[in-house]
Protein backbone atom coordinates (compact mmCIF):
# COMPACT_ATOMS: atom_id res chain seq x y z
CA UNK A 1 0.00 0.00 0.00
CA UNK A 2 2.63 2.13 0.73
CA UNK A 3 4.82 1.41 -2.22
CA UNK A 4 1.08 2.22 -4.28
CA UNK A 5 1.19 5.38 -2.36
CA UNK A 6 4.49 6.08 -3.40
CA UNK A 7 3.96 5.66 -6.71
CA UNK A 8 0.82 8.09 -6.95
CA UNK A 9 1.51 10.88 -8.63
CA UNK A 10 -1.47 14.10 -7.88
CA UNK A 11 0.23 15.86 -11.04
CA UNK A 12 -0.19 12.50 -13.69
CA UNK A 13 -3.82 11.88 -11.97
CA UNK A 14 -4.76 15.80 -12.22
CA UNK A 15 -3.92 16.03 -16.02
CA UNK A 16 -5.30 12.48 -16.43
CA UNK A 17 -8.42 13.20 -14.86
CA UNK A 18 -9.02 16.71 -17.05
CA UNK A 19 -7.39 15.31 -20.26
CA UNK A 20 -9.89 12.07 -20.02
CA UNK A 21 -12.56 14.18 -19.00
CA UNK A 22 -12.33 16.27 -22.10
CA UNK A 23 -12.08 13.53 -24.57
CA UNK A 24 -15.15 12.37 -22.78
CA UNK A 25 -16.96 15.62 -24.06
CA UNK A 26 -14.91 15.81 -27.34
CA UNK A 27 -15.48 12.60 -28.49
CA UNK A 28 -19.01 12.77 -27.21
CA UNK A 29 -19.37 15.68 -29.52
CA UNK A 30 -17.42 14.69 -32.59
CA UNK A 31 -17.84 10.66 -32.28
CA UNK A 32 -20.39 9.30 -29.84
CA UNK A 33 -23.16 11.37 -31.07
CA UNK A 34 -23.32 11.12 -34.36
CA UNK A 35 -22.31 7.51 -34.79
CA UNK A 36 -24.74 6.24 -32.27
CA UNK A 37 -28.01 8.63 -34.10
CA UNK A 38 -26.64 6.95 -37.23
CA UNK A 39 -26.92 3.21 -36.05
CA UNK A 40 -30.11 4.33 -33.97
CA UNK A 41 -31.30 5.89 -37.27
CA UNK A 42 -29.95 3.17 -39.51
CA UNK A 43 -31.74 -0.07 -37.22
CA UNK A 44 -34.97 2.46 -37.13
CA UNK A 45 -34.90 2.48 -40.55
CA UNK A 46 -34.52 -0.97 -41.15
CA UNK A 47 -37.15 -1.98 -38.72
CA UNK A 48 -39.39 -0.01 -40.36
CA UNK A 49 -38.22 -1.60 -43.83
CA UNK A 50 -39.32 -4.97 -42.45
CA UNK A 51 -42.49 -3.79 -40.81
CA UNK A 52 -43.68 -2.57 -44.14
CA UNK A 53 -42.25 -5.60 -45.84
CA UNK A 54 -44.49 -7.46 -43.53
CA UNK A 55 -47.65 -4.94 -44.61
CA UNK A 56 -46.93 -5.36 -48.12
CA UNK A 57 -46.25 -9.34 -47.52
CA UNK A 58 -49.92 -8.97 -45.52
CA UNK A 59 -51.45 -6.72 -48.13
CA UNK A 60 -50.74 -9.26 -50.91
CA UNK A 61 -52.04 -12.17 -49.23
CA UNK A 62 -55.21 -10.47 -48.94
CA UNK A 63 -55.32 -9.78 -52.25
CA UNK A 64 -54.88 -13.21 -53.16
CA UNK A 65 -57.19 -14.15 -50.66
CA UNK A 66 -59.55 -11.65 -52.52
CA UNK A 67 -58.82 -12.52 -55.64
CA UNK A 68 -59.35 -16.47 -54.33
CA UNK A 69 -62.83 -14.97 -53.46
CA UNK A 70 -63.76 -13.34 -56.19
CA UNK A 71 -62.78 -16.28 -58.42
CA UNK A 72 -65.11 -18.65 -56.75
CA UNK A 73 -67.60 -16.53 -56.85
CA UNK A 74 -67.32 -16.24 -60.35
CA UNK A 75 -67.11 -20.19 -61.04
CA UNK A 76 -70.11 -20.29 -58.63
CA UNK A 77 -72.07 -18.17 -60.63
CA UNK A 78 -70.60 -19.61 -64.10
CA UNK A 79 -71.98 -22.81 -62.62
CA UNK A 80 -75.35 -21.50 -61.85
CA UNK A 81 -75.45 -19.86 -64.67
CA UNK A 82 -74.91 -22.83 -66.80
CA UNK A 83 -77.21 -24.63 -64.61
CA UNK A 84 -80.13 -22.23 -64.65
CA UNK A 85 -79.53 -22.68 -68.83
CA UNK A 86 -79.54 -26.61 -68.80
CA UNK A 87 -82.77 -26.00 -66.91
CA UNK A 88 -84.74 -23.43 -69.76
CA UNK A 89 -83.28 -26.00 -72.49
CA UNK A 90 -85.10 -28.92 -70.97
CA UNK A 91 -88.12 -26.89 -69.91
CA UNK A 92 -87.97 -25.68 -72.91
CA UNK A 93 -87.96 -29.06 -74.96
CA UNK A 94 -90.78 -30.14 -72.47
CA UNK A 95 -92.96 -27.13 -73.33
CA UNK A 96 -92.74 -27.81 -76.77
CA UNK A 97 -93.32 -31.32 -77.00
CA UNK A 98 -96.33 -31.06 -74.72
CA UNK A 99 -97.20 -28.48 -77.40
CA UNK A 100 -96.76 -30.63 -79.76
CA UNK A 101 -98.74 -33.54 -78.13
CA UNK A 102 -101.18 -31.41 -77.86
CA UNK A 103 -101.41 -30.14 -80.71
CA UNK A 104 -101.05 -33.43 -82.88
CA UNK A 105 -103.83 -35.00 -80.32
CA UNK A 106 -106.38 -32.30 -81.63
CA UNK A 107 -105.72 -32.61 -85.26
CA UNK A 108 -106.04 -36.27 -84.29
CA UNK A 109 -109.02 -35.51 -82.50
CA UNK A 110 -110.53 -33.34 -85.58
CA UNK A 111 -109.21 -35.66 -88.09
CA UNK A 112 -111.40 -38.33 -86.37
CA UNK A 113 -114.61 -36.27 -86.49
CA UNK A 114 -113.64 -35.23 -89.53
CA UNK A 115 -113.64 -39.18 -90.62
CA UNK A 116 -116.69 -40.07 -88.87
CA UNK A 117 -118.73 -37.14 -90.81
CA UNK A 118 -117.96 -38.19 -94.00
CA UNK A 119 -118.42 -41.35 -93.34
CA UNK A 120 -122.18 -40.92 -91.81
CA UNK A 121 -122.37 -38.57 -95.27
CA UNK A 122 -121.12 -41.47 -97.07
CA UNK A 123 -123.03 -44.02 -95.69
CA UNK A 124 -126.13 -41.70 -96.16
CA UNK A 125 -125.23 -41.12 -99.79
CA UNK A 126 -124.82 -45.10 -100.22
CA UNK A 127 -127.97 -46.06 -98.36
CA UNK A 128 -130.09 -43.74 -100.14
CA UNK A 129 -128.00 -45.12 -103.55
CA UNK A 130 -128.52 -48.60 -102.65
CA UNK A 131 -132.05 -47.86 -102.49
CA UNK A 132 -132.88 -46.69 -105.27
CA UNK A 133 -130.32 -49.12 -107.03
CA UNK A 134 -132.16 -51.39 -105.44
CA UNK A 135 -135.32 -50.03 -106.37
CA UNK A 136 -133.89 -49.87 -110.22
CA UNK A 137 -132.88 -53.59 -110.23
CA UNK A 138 -136.04 -54.04 -108.41
CA UNK A 139 -137.81 -52.39 -110.87
CA UNK A 140 -135.86 -54.37 -113.94
CA UNK A 141 -135.85 -57.56 -112.59
CA UNK A 142 -139.69 -57.14 -111.39
CA UNK A 143 -139.74 -56.11 -115.28
CA UNK A 144 -137.53 -59.24 -116.88
CA UNK A 145 -139.53 -61.75 -114.67
CA UNK A 146 -142.77 -60.41 -115.94
CA UNK A 147 -141.71 -60.31 -119.75
CA UNK A 148 -140.56 -64.12 -119.36
CA UNK A 149 -144.31 -65.75 -119.54
CA UNK A 150 -143.23 -69.18 -119.97
CA UNK A 151 -141.42 -68.72 -116.61
CA UNK A 152 -144.18 -67.35 -115.02
CA UNK A 153 -146.47 -70.13 -115.47
CA UNK A 154 -144.00 -72.67 -114.71
CA UNK A 155 -143.55 -70.90 -111.42
CA UNK A 156 -147.01 -70.72 -110.75
CA UNK A 157 -147.79 -74.27 -111.86
CA UNK A 158 -144.79 -75.02 -108.86
CA UNK A 159 -146.23 -73.30 -106.54
CA UNK A 160 -149.76 -74.88 -107.51
CA UNK A 161 -148.29 -78.02 -107.38
CA UNK A 162 -146.64 -77.76 -103.81
CA UNK A 163 -150.21 -75.85 -102.72
CA UNK A 164 -151.78 -79.29 -103.33
CA UNK A 165 -149.48 -81.29 -101.39
CA UNK A 166 -151.36 -79.37 -98.28
CA UNK B 1 13.39 -38.08 -38.29
CA UNK B 2 12.36 -37.33 -34.62
CA UNK B 3 15.48 -39.09 -33.23
CA UNK B 4 18.02 -37.64 -35.73
CA UNK B 5 16.01 -33.93 -34.25
CA UNK B 6 16.68 -35.06 -30.89
CA UNK B 7 20.18 -35.81 -31.57
CA UNK B 8 20.95 -32.73 -33.56
CA UNK B 9 19.47 -30.77 -30.33
CA UNK B 10 21.17 -32.17 -27.54
CA UNK B 11 24.51 -31.24 -29.79
CA UNK B 12 23.38 -28.07 -29.98
CA UNK B 13 22.69 -27.51 -26.48
CA UNK B 14 26.26 -28.83 -25.56
CA UNK B 15 27.62 -26.50 -27.73
CA UNK B 16 25.72 -23.61 -26.04
CA UNK B 17 26.34 -24.94 -22.46
CA UNK B 18 29.99 -25.06 -23.42
CA UNK B 19 29.79 -21.71 -24.33
CA UNK B 20 28.24 -20.48 -21.58
CA UNK B 21 30.01 -22.33 -19.31
CA UNK B 22 33.58 -20.76 -20.92
CA UNK B 23 32.33 -16.89 -20.84
CA UNK B 24 30.44 -17.19 -16.92
CA UNK B 25 33.70 -18.58 -16.35
CA UNK B 26 35.87 -15.62 -16.44
CA UNK B 27 33.38 -13.57 -14.65
CA UNK B 28 32.85 -12.77 -10.71
CA UNK B 29 30.68 -13.50 -8.60
CA UNK B 30 29.88 -10.35 -8.13
CA UNK B 31 29.43 -8.85 -11.69
CA UNK B 32 26.68 -11.54 -12.10
CA UNK B 33 24.18 -10.55 -9.04
CA UNK B 34 25.01 -6.80 -10.01
CA UNK B 35 23.84 -7.96 -13.95
CA UNK B 36 20.54 -8.98 -11.79
CA UNK B 37 20.48 -6.23 -9.41
CA UNK B 38 20.66 -4.03 -13.26
CA UNK B 39 17.83 -5.78 -14.74
CA UNK B 40 15.77 -5.67 -11.55
CA UNK B 41 16.34 -1.89 -11.73
CA UNK B 42 16.04 -2.00 -15.21
CA UNK B 43 12.19 -3.47 -15.60
CA UNK B 44 11.51 -1.50 -11.86
CA UNK B 45 12.50 1.56 -14.51
CA UNK B 46 10.55 0.69 -17.23
CA UNK B 47 7.14 0.08 -15.16
CA UNK B 48 7.26 3.81 -14.08
CA UNK B 49 6.31 6.87 -15.92
CA UNK B 50 9.57 9.23 -17.08
CA UNK B 51 10.40 12.45 -17.68
CA UNK B 52 11.79 12.02 -21.01
CA UNK B 53 10.72 10.09 -23.73
CA UNK B 54 13.11 7.31 -24.17
CA UNK B 55 13.12 4.88 -26.67
CA UNK B 56 15.95 2.51 -26.20
CA UNK B 57 19.66 3.32 -24.22
CA UNK B 58 22.87 1.56 -25.18
CA UNK B 59 26.61 1.80 -24.48
CA UNK B 60 29.00 2.77 -27.00
CA UNK B 61 32.40 1.98 -27.12
CA UNK B 62 33.77 4.62 -25.21
CA UNK B 63 31.83 3.38 -22.16
CA UNK B 64 29.32 6.11 -22.65
CA UNK B 65 25.57 5.51 -21.96
CA UNK B 66 23.52 6.82 -25.12
CA UNK B 67 20.55 7.52 -24.86
CA UNK B 68 18.04 7.31 -27.79
CA UNK B 69 14.65 9.37 -27.39
CA UNK B 70 13.41 12.40 -27.08
CA UNK B 71 13.27 15.39 -23.72
CA UNK B 72 9.98 15.98 -22.67
CA UNK B 73 8.81 19.16 -20.64
CA UNK B 74 9.00 19.51 -17.12
CA UNK B 75 6.03 21.07 -15.43
CA UNK B 76 5.98 22.11 -11.64
CA UNK B 77 4.07 24.12 -9.59
CA UNK B 78 6.49 24.92 -6.39
CA UNK B 79 5.02 28.37 -5.60
CA UNK B 80 4.69 29.60 -9.17
CA UNK B 81 5.37 27.84 -11.71
CA UNK B 82 8.19 26.08 -13.04
CA UNK B 83 8.69 25.48 -17.25
CA UNK B 84 11.94 23.39 -18.45
CA UNK B 85 12.96 20.57 -20.67
CA UNK B 86 13.77 17.94 -18.93
CA UNK B 87 17.21 17.26 -20.45
CA UNK B 88 18.00 19.55 -17.79
CA UNK B 89 18.29 16.60 -15.49
CA UNK B 90 20.53 13.91 -17.71
CA UNK B 91 18.26 11.45 -17.80
CA UNK B 92 17.61 11.32 -14.34
CA UNK B 93 21.40 11.84 -13.01
CA UNK B 94 22.11 15.47 -12.56
CA UNK B 95 19.91 18.37 -10.42
CA UNK B 96 18.03 20.48 -12.76
CA UNK B 97 17.88 24.45 -11.55
CA UNK B 98 14.81 26.22 -12.15
CA UNK B 99 13.99 29.81 -10.93
CA UNK B 100 16.37 29.35 -8.29
CA UNK B 101 15.37 26.07 -6.90
CA UNK B 102 16.73 22.69 -7.63
CA UNK B 103 15.31 19.14 -8.31
CA UNK B 104 16.45 15.62 -8.98
CA UNK B 105 14.35 12.96 -9.97
CA UNK B 106 14.52 9.57 -7.98
CA UNK B 107 12.98 6.57 -8.72
CA UNK B 108 10.62 8.66 -11.02
CA UNK B 109 9.70 10.90 -9.19
CA UNK B 110 10.40 14.75 -9.04
CA UNK B 111 11.97 16.15 -5.51
CA UNK B 112 12.67 19.46 -4.21
CA UNK B 113 16.90 19.85 -3.36
CA UNK B 114 19.46 21.93 -2.27
CA UNK B 115 22.00 22.98 -4.84
CA UNK B 116 23.77 19.77 -4.34
CA UNK B 117 20.84 16.96 -4.70
CA UNK B 118 20.75 15.72 -1.56
CA UNK B 119 18.12 13.57 -0.35
CA UNK B 120 17.08 12.98 2.71
CA UNK B 121 15.91 9.78 3.84
CA UNK B 122 13.84 8.92 6.87
CA UNK B 123 13.99 5.04 8.83
CA UNK B 124 12.40 3.34 6.07
CA UNK B 125 14.54 4.34 3.42
CA UNK B 126 11.84 7.07 1.73
CA UNK B 127 12.97 10.29 0.42
CA UNK B 128 11.53 13.21 3.13
CA UNK B 129 11.79 16.17 0.89
CA UNK B 130 9.19 17.98 -0.56
CA UNK B 131 7.17 16.93 -3.55
CA UNK B 132 6.24 19.81 -5.80
CA UNK B 133 3.18 19.43 -8.26
CA UNK B 134 4.51 17.36 -11.16
CA UNK B 135 2.77 18.26 -13.70
CA UNK B 136 5.37 17.66 -16.78
CA UNK B 137 4.20 16.02 -19.88
CA UNK B 138 5.72 12.53 -18.86
CA UNK B 139 6.00 9.56 -21.05
CA UNK B 140 2.61 8.84 -19.92
CA UNK B 141 0.84 12.12 -20.40
CA UNK B 142 2.02 12.11 -24.40
CA UNK B 143 0.31 8.81 -24.74
CA UNK B 144 -2.51 9.57 -23.57
CA UNK B 145 -2.46 12.94 -25.61
CA UNK B 146 -1.66 10.36 -28.88
CA UNK B 147 -4.26 7.74 -27.78
CA UNK B 148 -6.86 10.76 -27.41
CA UNK B 149 -5.82 12.20 -30.68
CA UNK B 150 -6.06 8.94 -32.47
CA UNK B 151 -9.04 8.11 -30.70
CA UNK B 152 -10.78 12.00 -31.83
CA UNK B 153 -9.40 10.96 -35.25
CA UNK B 154 -10.85 7.67 -35.37
CA UNK B 155 -14.11 7.95 -34.11
CA UNK B 156 -14.75 11.73 -35.88
CA UNK B 157 -14.07 9.91 -39.36
CA UNK B 158 -16.15 6.78 -38.18
CA UNK B 159 -18.87 9.60 -37.19
CA UNK B 160 -18.37 11.44 -39.98
CA UNK B 161 -18.54 8.45 -43.04
CA UNK B 162 -22.42 7.78 -41.85
CA UNK B 163 -23.17 10.88 -43.34
CA UNK B 164 -21.59 10.52 -46.11
CA UNK B 165 -22.42 6.80 -47.61
CA UNK B 166 -26.16 7.11 -46.15
CA UNK B 167 -26.02 5.29 -42.79
CA UNK B 168 -23.17 2.93 -43.55
CA UNK B 169 -19.96 2.90 -41.91
CA UNK B 170 -16.40 3.10 -44.14
CA UNK B 171 -12.76 3.17 -43.48
CA UNK B 172 -11.04 1.85 -40.81
CA UNK B 173 -13.92 3.40 -38.36
CA UNK B 174 -15.72 0.07 -39.53
CA UNK B 175 -13.69 -2.52 -37.56
CA UNK B 176 -14.49 -0.41 -34.09
CA UNK B 177 -18.48 -0.56 -35.71
CA UNK B 178 -19.55 -3.96 -34.20
CA UNK B 179 -17.17 -3.00 -31.26
CA UNK B 180 -19.25 -0.16 -30.50
CA UNK B 181 -22.66 -1.80 -30.88
CA UNK B 182 -21.17 -4.55 -28.61
CA UNK B 183 -20.64 -1.97 -25.84
CA UNK B 184 -24.19 -0.59 -26.21
CA UNK B 185 -26.25 -3.76 -26.68
CA UNK B 186 -23.94 -6.13 -24.36
CA UNK B 187 -22.60 -4.28 -21.77
CA UNK B 188 -24.74 -1.15 -21.50
CA UNK B 189 -28.39 -2.13 -22.13
CA UNK B 190 -28.03 -5.33 -19.81
CA UNK B 191 -26.53 -3.52 -16.80
CA UNK B 192 -28.19 -0.23 -16.84
CA UNK B 193 -31.75 -0.84 -18.87
CA UNK B 194 -33.05 0.81 -21.96
CA UNK B 195 -33.92 4.08 -20.28
CA UNK B 196 -31.20 5.25 -18.39
CA UNK B 197 -27.59 4.11 -20.32
CA UNK B 198 -27.61 6.37 -23.10
CA UNK B 199 -26.44 9.19 -20.79
CA UNK B 200 -23.47 6.78 -19.63
CA UNK B 201 -22.73 5.64 -23.30
CA UNK B 202 -19.88 8.35 -23.98
CA UNK B 203 -17.77 7.48 -21.12
CA UNK B 204 -18.50 3.66 -21.50
CA UNK B 205 -17.01 3.89 -25.31
CA UNK B 206 -14.24 6.88 -23.86
CA UNK B 207 -13.03 4.43 -21.06
CA UNK B 208 -13.17 1.08 -22.88
CA UNK B 209 -11.61 2.56 -26.07
CA UNK B 210 -8.93 4.57 -24.09
CA UNK B 211 -7.94 1.70 -21.69
CA UNK B 212 -7.65 -1.08 -24.64
CA UNK B 213 -5.54 1.03 -26.78
CA UNK B 214 -3.24 2.14 -24.38
CA UNK B 215 -3.10 -1.31 -22.82
CA UNK B 216 -1.90 -2.32 -26.47
CA UNK B 217 0.64 0.69 -26.26
CA UNK B 218 1.82 -0.87 -23.85
CA UNK B 219 2.48 -3.61 -25.63
CA UNK B 220 4.62 -2.23 -28.02
CA UNK B 221 8.22 -1.94 -28.27
CA UNK B 222 7.68 1.89 -26.89
CA UNK B 223 7.17 0.45 -23.32
CA UNK B 224 4.46 2.95 -22.16
CA UNK B 225 3.02 1.30 -18.84
CA UNK B 226 0.41 4.16 -18.78
CA UNK B 227 -2.87 1.44 -18.05
CA UNK B 228 -0.28 -0.36 -15.11
CA UNK B 229 0.32 3.85 -13.30
CA UNK B 230 -1.90 3.75 -10.21
CA UNK B 231 -2.80 7.46 -11.22
CA UNK B 232 -4.28 6.67 -14.11
CA UNK B 233 -6.26 3.79 -13.33
CA UNK B 234 -7.10 5.52 -9.92
CA UNK B 235 -8.69 8.72 -11.97
CA UNK B 236 -10.56 6.67 -14.09
CA UNK B 237 -12.22 4.21 -11.05
CA UNK B 238 -12.71 7.77 -9.69
CA UNK B 239 -15.07 8.73 -12.33
CA UNK B 240 -16.81 5.88 -11.98
CA UNK B 241 -17.38 6.46 -9.05
CA UNK B 242 -17.83 10.42 -9.12
CA UNK B 243 -20.46 9.45 -11.94
CA UNK B 244 -22.07 6.76 -9.99
CA UNK B 245 -22.67 8.90 -6.72
CA UNK B 246 -23.94 11.95 -8.60
CA UNK B 247 -26.37 9.77 -11.07
CA UNK B 248 -27.70 7.76 -8.23
CA UNK B 249 -31.49 7.37 -7.68
CA UNK B 250 -32.93 7.18 -4.36
CA UNK B 251 -33.42 3.55 -4.28
CA UNK B 252 -29.91 3.25 -4.59
CA UNK B 253 -29.30 5.28 -1.60
CA UNK B 254 -31.80 3.33 0.28
CA UNK B 255 -30.32 -0.18 -0.38
CA UNK B 256 -26.78 1.48 1.01
CA UNK B 257 -28.54 3.01 4.23
CA UNK B 258 -31.78 0.99 4.80
CA UNK B 259 -31.97 -1.85 2.86
CA UNK B 260 -35.02 -2.94 1.89
CA UNK B 261 -36.46 -6.36 2.75
CA UNK B 262 -34.67 -7.43 5.73
CA UNK B 263 -35.61 -6.95 9.39
CA UNK B 264 -34.27 -3.96 11.28
CA UNK B 265 -31.44 -5.07 13.02
CA UNK B 266 -29.48 -6.35 9.50
CA UNK B 267 -30.73 -3.41 8.35
CA UNK B 268 -28.63 -1.43 10.82
CA UNK B 269 -25.75 -4.02 9.91
CA UNK B 270 -25.72 -3.98 6.40
CA UNK B 271 -25.94 -0.47 6.09
CA UNK B 272 -22.16 0.33 7.39
CA UNK B 273 -20.70 -2.19 4.81
CA UNK B 274 -22.79 -0.93 2.03
CA UNK B 275 -21.52 1.89 2.79
CA UNK B 276 -18.20 0.66 2.86
CA UNK B 277 -18.54 -1.51 -0.63
CA UNK B 278 -20.07 1.85 -2.31
CA UNK B 279 -15.89 2.83 -2.25
CA UNK B 280 -14.66 -0.83 -2.36
CA UNK B 281 -16.46 -1.26 -5.88
CA UNK B 282 -14.26 1.82 -7.54
CA UNK B 283 -10.92 0.49 -5.79
CA UNK B 284 -10.89 -2.67 -6.61
CA UNK B 285 -11.75 -1.25 -9.92
CA UNK B 286 -8.54 0.69 -10.17
CA UNK B 287 -6.73 -2.11 -8.44
CA UNK B 288 -7.47 -4.56 -11.24
CA UNK B 289 -6.48 -2.89 -13.86
CA UNK B 290 -3.51 -1.51 -12.58
CA UNK B 291 -2.37 -5.21 -10.93
CA UNK B 292 -3.73 -6.57 -14.38
CA UNK B 293 -1.11 -4.76 -16.60
CA UNK B 294 1.68 -4.22 -14.18
CA UNK B 295 1.82 -8.05 -13.70
CA UNK B 296 1.46 -8.21 -17.59
CA UNK B 297 4.66 -6.52 -17.73
CA UNK B 298 6.70 -7.34 -15.14
CA UNK B 299 5.84 -11.04 -16.63
CA UNK B 300 6.64 -10.26 -19.79
CA UNK B 301 10.63 -8.39 -18.65
CA UNK B 302 11.18 -10.95 -16.59
CA UNK B 303 11.03 -13.57 -19.41
CA UNK B 304 12.82 -11.29 -21.47
CA UNK B 305 15.13 -11.10 -18.41
CA UNK B 306 15.62 -14.68 -18.45
CA UNK B 307 17.13 -14.95 -22.42
CA UNK B 308 20.23 -13.20 -20.71
CA UNK B 309 20.09 -14.91 -17.53
CA UNK B 310 20.28 -18.69 -19.30
CA UNK B 311 22.74 -17.71 -21.91
CA UNK B 312 22.00 -20.62 -23.48
CA UNK B 313 20.29 -21.16 -27.28
CA UNK B 314 18.15 -23.69 -25.63
CA UNK B 315 17.18 -21.89 -22.42
CA UNK B 316 16.85 -18.27 -24.01
CA UNK B 317 14.92 -19.46 -26.54
CA UNK B 318 12.77 -21.57 -25.05
CA UNK B 319 12.26 -18.11 -22.91
CA UNK B 320 11.94 -15.98 -25.88
CA UNK B 321 8.71 -18.76 -27.42
CA UNK B 322 7.43 -18.39 -23.55
CA UNK B 323 7.52 -14.53 -23.50
CA UNK B 324 6.07 -14.62 -26.93
CA UNK B 325 3.37 -16.72 -25.89
CA UNK B 326 3.11 -14.57 -22.96
CA UNK B 327 2.64 -11.66 -25.15
CA UNK B 328 -0.40 -13.01 -26.96
CA UNK B 329 -1.96 -13.66 -23.67
CA UNK B 330 -1.03 -10.03 -23.28
CA UNK B 331 -2.69 -8.85 -26.29
CA UNK B 332 -6.01 -10.72 -24.98
CA UNK B 333 -5.51 -9.08 -21.47
CA UNK B 334 -5.58 -5.92 -23.13
CA UNK B 335 -8.97 -6.32 -24.73
CA UNK B 336 -10.00 -8.35 -21.52
CA UNK B 337 -9.38 -5.21 -19.24
CA UNK B 338 -11.01 -2.99 -21.03
CA UNK B 339 -13.97 -4.79 -21.41
CA UNK B 340 -13.88 -6.07 -17.75
CA UNK B 341 -13.42 -2.35 -16.58
CA UNK B 342 -16.03 -0.83 -19.09
CA UNK B 343 -18.75 -4.01 -18.11
CA UNK B 344 -18.17 -3.53 -14.23
CA UNK B 345 -18.53 0.40 -14.55
CA UNK B 346 -21.72 -0.46 -16.65
CA UNK B 347 -22.79 -2.59 -13.75
CA UNK B 348 -21.75 0.02 -10.87
CA UNK B 349 -23.87 2.60 -13.06
CA UNK B 350 -26.92 -0.02 -13.45
CA UNK B 351 -27.47 0.01 -9.92
CA UNK B 352 -26.94 3.93 -9.28
CA UNK B 353 -29.63 4.10 -11.16
CA UNK B 354 -31.70 0.91 -10.47
CA UNK B 355 -36.12 1.20 -10.23
CA UNK B 356 -37.78 0.08 -6.82
CA UNK B 357 -39.03 -2.77 -7.50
Amino acid sequence: MEKLLGEFSLGLFILQSALFILLVFLLKKFAWKPILNAINEREEGIKDALASAEDARKEMENLNADNERILKEARAEREMMIKEARDLKTKLISDAKEEAKATADKMIVQAQEAIENEKKSAMAELKSQVASLSVEIAEKVVKDELSNKDKQFKIVEDMLGEATLN
Amino acid sequence: MLRLLAVFILAISFVGNASNVETSSDKSEGDTTDKSAERKEYIQHHLKDTHDFGITSYTNDAGEKVYIGFPLPVILWDGGLQVFSSSKFKHETAVAESGGNHYVIYHGMIYKTDAQGTINYDDHHHPTNVRPLDLSITKSVVMILVTGLLMLLLFRSLGRSYGKNGGVATGAGRFFEPIILYIRDDIAIPNIGKKHYKKYMSFLLTVFFFVWFLNIFGLTPLGVNVTGNIAITASLAILTFVITTFTAKKTYWKHIFWMPGVPVPMKIILAPIELLGMFIKPFSLLIRLYANMQAGHIVLMSLLALMYLFNSIIGSSLSFFLSFAISLIEVLVALLQAYIFTMLSALYFGFAVEEEH
